[in-house]
């Protein structure tokens, strides 16, 4: 075993995900830029990865929200950018992590209509979602119709 | 401001509504960035050292496999703070292997043994659902009590 030094001690790192018609990641990476103040930003192909102390980080994605509120999202990321652990171009193949982020990716259109619809409709008169714990089994009369409807 | 447990807790989109309507998710990249700025020592690329299955006794018995109780480490801590919690049901980005499947088993349990607000969900499939959705998140967040 090796002594463990760690790096960017006290430091968080963002990530930044664009899913909009009318910005790309360079758009938001040059908005970045000129408020970065020292903060490191890496463009990915879906976003950005800033790098920088908390508040500093925090009042960058707070300006870069407003470019496109309901169609960029953020989250916390645990490793530094290009961090050799994490990072595909050592590592080969997709990151670890991006898998899931794909996936989301399918569902996040939903999430940004979503947020631009309620911020014309009345919230009351939005139906309530489906209690996942609740699981509907299948009702007997339902499964006589399904084996009458394949019987010839 | 309150501390919102989020699962998946790699999800881009729990993490995203929960910081936008004002509160703290506790993701696991939260933990992964404490675990990874402390010195110790290295194992890469996994970064999970002897310690960890030692520290994932207090929430895993000594005979739970020790992979359950190393991910344990990282997720114990955040259930013991959070004050709420948002479960999606059907997330299948949460597939694993038996560690990480055994491990999210034991983190909604534990979520749910805590007397805490939950709020459980499924991934939206069409627009209005998406609208439900995060209707459904805005509303257990204000009750929370912060903005939106």
């Amino acid at each position: 075993m090796t002594e463990y030094r760690p790096e960017h001690i006290g430091l968080v790192t963002k990530y930044i995900v664009i899913e909009s018609f009318k910005i790309t990641p360079q758009d938001l990476l040059i908005r970045a830029y000129e408020i970065s103040k020292g903060v490191m930003i890496k463009e990915n192909c879906f976003g950005l990865t800033l790098m920088g102390t908390e508040e500093d980080v925090d009042r960058i994605v707070a300006e870069l929200r407003k470019i496109d509120p309901a169609h960029i999202f953020v989250k916390d990321r645990g490793f530094p950018p290009g961090d050799a652990r994490r990072c595909r171009s050592s590592l080969g193949g997709a990151r670890p992590g991006f898998h899931g982020m794909e996936f989301e990716m399918t569902v996040i259109p939903y999430i940004s209509h979503g947020i631009e619809d309620l911020e014309r409709r009345d919230a009351t008169a939005i139906g309530k979602t489906a209690n996942p714990l609740e699981k509907s089994y299948l009702d007997i009369y339902r499964l006589k119709k399904i084996i009458d409807a394949q019987e010839p | 401001m309150a501390k919102v447990f989020i699962y998946p807790s790699t999800s881009l989109i729990l993490a995203d509504l929960v910081s936008r309507y004002g509160h703290t998710p506790l993701s696991s990249a939260v933990s992964i960035r404490e675990h990874i700025q402390t010195a110790g020592f290295e194992s890469a690329p996994l970064q999970i050292t002897p310690e960890d299955p030692k520290k994932g006794l207090r929430w895993a018995a000594v005979e739970v496999p020790s992979g359950v109780r190393g991910r344990m480490s990282l997720y114990g801590p955040m259930i013991a703070a959070c004050e709420a919690a948002i479960i999606i049901d059907n997330a299948d980005l949460a597939f694993g292997c038996m560690g990480c499947a055994r491990t999210n088993e034991l983190i909604t349990f534990l979520i749910r043994q805590k007397n805490i607000p939950i709020l459980d969900l499924n991934y939206p499939a069409d627009e209005e659902e998406g609208v439900r959705f995060v209707a459904a998140v805005r509303k257990f967040l204000s009750g929370l009590g912060a903005k939106p």
